[in-house]
């Protein structure tokens, strides 16, 4: 019973943050200061006490636009082997035509989305999708790209490219893809 | 306080709808969902002869709900059950006393169920029913069930719970709810809906509706809340939300990944998988109340998916820092993990039932993705499901039956099986592909 009681408490405040937490997520979000934990940094934001800032993240606004679009540049996506985060290939051009367009348009950002195939366990593929976005934007900083320019997200299996469920669907939703987003500073645009 | 514990008792859910149109916009107001189809694919070879007879319901009684019905459809679909269908039944009681034992002795029932189901005078229902075992002529159970009208499938589904805990000495799961995630459209304009529904998949309610991916629901311990992962801002984030009236909070929206809820048993912190910017998932534990965020596990391999031991007192989860996905456990307080599963080479997403005796996985088994069961004892480990895509098994909270997703020719749908293996379900959308259940607690 006591136990039940001090949900109730707990819903309470629930209730009152759910207010600000979902006003916080809309585009009009405020932007606190990083809350992410890193390596160097461990069991960080703690002093973010509270549902605002939890929901507000430090990533900015996601409205993405068109991007360059000149020869490589047109390639926004870099492809995997099975079971790797290696970029190969064609990937490595792309990549570095990406690299060198952001590093000279440093107001310029995107998003890196990792994603893998069906095969396996939902959130471990979540783990294996931003390992990914991450080998695509360690590559992107070595040649030049600043840290700001760059987000990342894992959607792991759970926006395939293709939805079949061969080897030919696998090999397209083992990818990367490179989003441009509306560059810092500069008010947001509807598509 | 008092309608608030009978409402929690039988878990309607007032104004839900409403609560959603608000918090999600008006896709909320056309979220109706036609309920899952269940076929039994497997079941015990002798299965117990049971006879469910229509209940009586006075006049304005019942709303035209078929309790008989629902207890029948319950029971069957255990797989350990076998109804004598209607049109053979001798009689039509609705007490214990008016039943003949001998007759339904003859029509081959073991066991007779009979009910009623009365308006009573503040505006609740009630429905009694008799168990009565026909060998022996002993009445087992009477027994009555009281809620307001909208909750008379719940009504019939303890029924259920109670019929099959006296016959077959475990606690039904029936008047329990399942969470799943529903995928509809083709890639890139995918739909994604959170939805909860009864665990026979009748019932089901919208949670929440997105563009984006939806993912990795998790009951709190009291059934009130579920944490989940939305993609809705384009990147991850945690969030929980109170089943009953859809209010919900963003919990972590951190750089990289916000992944893989659990509760804690007590239900006051949630345990996280965050990847920070730089893309190192770690396991961290959240205080719900004081926002205070521990780090749990701190290795450069993928640490994933926690599952709380019954007790608090550690914490199962996947991790790669061996080459390959193994699953270790760790202290709640953190420390050094110990390694839990060394057969084959790809061991993921832990679940423990609820009694901390059996831990429910994916493995993969000759290079296909299926459910497993290790006995946390011996360490023996059996293979469960027979799929090619098994994933995200979650146990009933009667330790005897898991529901996990599976991949048929395309199709993603859902599955039951029992830990003993031999009684089995499927559970299909009549659309799109549904994935990612998770059962939840018995009602209080």
């Amino acid at each position: 019973m006591a136990h039940q009681q001090r949900m109730y408490r707990l819903a309470t405040l629930l209730v009152l943050a759910a207010t600000l937490a979902v006003g916080a997520c809309g585009p009009k979000a405020p932007k606190p200061s990083s809350a992410a934990p890193t390596e160097s940094n461990p069991g960080a934001s703690s002093e973010g006490a509270n549902a605002a800032n939890a929901a507000g993240g430090s990533l900015g606004s996601q409205e993405e636009i068109g991007g360059p679009q000149a020869g490589l540049l047109a390639t926004r996506i870099v492809y995997f082997d099975f079971d790797s985060a290696v970029i190969k290939g064609q990937g490595v051009d792309v990549v570095a035509a990406h690299a060198k367009y952001l590093s000279a348009n440093s107001q310029q950002r995107v998003r890196l989305e990792g994603n893998t195939d069906e095969r396996g366990s939902r959130e471990y593929n979540i783990g294996l999708g931003d390992r990914r976005a991450q080998a695509v934007r360690r590559a992107l900083l070595l040649q030049g790209v600043s840290e700001g320019q760059i987000t990342t997200v894992s959607y792991g299996e759970e926006r395939p490219a293709d939805p079949g469920h061969d080897e030919a669907a696998w090999a397209k939703n083992r990818r990367v893809e490179i989003v441009y987003l509306t560059p810092a500073g500069q008010p947001m645009t509807k598509p | 306080m008092r309608a608030q514990a009978t409402l929690n008792n039988w878990r309607p859910w007032p104004a839900l709808s409403l609560v959603l149109a608000i918090l999600i916009g008006a896709g909320a107001a056309q979220a109706v969902h036609a309920a899952l189809q269940i076929e039994i694919t497997s079941g015990v070879r002798d299965p117990i002869p049971i006879a469910v007879v229509p209940f009586a319901a006075a006049a304005g009684a019942g709303g035209g709900l078929d309790v008989a019905g629902v207890v029948q459809h319950d029971l069957e679909g255990s797989g350990r059950f076998k109804a004598l269908p209607r049109e053979r039944q001798p009689a039509s009681p609705t007490r214990a006393e008016a039943i003949n034992a001998a007759d339904w002795k003859g029509a081959g029932s073991d066991y007779v169920v009979v009910g009623r189901v009365a308006a009573l005078e503040n505006g609740t229902m009630a429905v009694d029913f008799d168990l009565v075992n026909t060998l022996t002529g002993v009445r087992l159970a009477t027994q009555r069930f009281t809620g307001p009208p909208g909750a008379l499938r719940n009504a019939a589904h303890r029924v259920s719970d109670a019929v099959y805990q006296k016959i077959l000495g475990v606690r039904g799961a029936f008047a329990t709810r399942i969470a799943y995630v529903s995928v509809d459209g083709a890639p890139p304009a995918q739909h994604y809906q959170l939805i909860v529904a009864d665990a026979d998949g009748e019932n089901p309610h919208l949670i929440l509706d997105s563009r984006f991916p939806i993912m990795s629901p998790a009951w709190s311990p009291d059934g009130q809340w579920l944490a989940y992962v939305s993609f809705e801002s384009k990147l991850s984030g945690v969030y929980v939300q109170l089943v009953r009236t859809g209010e919900r909070r963003l919990v972590s929206a951190r750089a990289g990944i916000n992944g893989a809820p659990a509760w804690s048993p007590d239900g006051r912190k949630l345990a996280l998988t965050l990847g920070g910017s730089s893309g190192n998932p770690d396991i961290y534990v959240l205080d719900l109340t004081s926002q205070s965020l521990t780090r749990l596990t701190d290795d450069p391999a993928i640490d994933t998916e926690a599952e709380w031991a019954p007790d608090g007192r550690s914490l199962y989860f996947t991790s790669d820092r061996a080459g390959s996905p193994q699953i270790y456990q760790v202290s709640a307080s953190g420390g050094h993990p110990r390694r839990i599963t060394f057969e084959g080479n790809y061991n993921a997403r832990p679940r423990v039932s609820a009694d901390g005796t059996e831990l429910a996985m994916v493995t993969l088994d000759g290079g296909n993705y299926r459910i497993a069961v290790q006995d946390l004892a011996t360490g023996a480990v059996r293979s469960l499901s027979h799929g090619r895509l098994d994933e995200s098994p979650s146990f009933a909270p009667n330790g005897a039956t898991l529901i996990y997703s599976q991949r048929e020719g395309g199709r993603g749908s859902l599955a039951t099986i029992s830990v003993d293996g031999l009684t089995g379900l499927r559970l299909k959308a009549q659309q799109g592909v549904i994935c990612d259940p998770a059962w939840g607690p018995f009602g209080t």
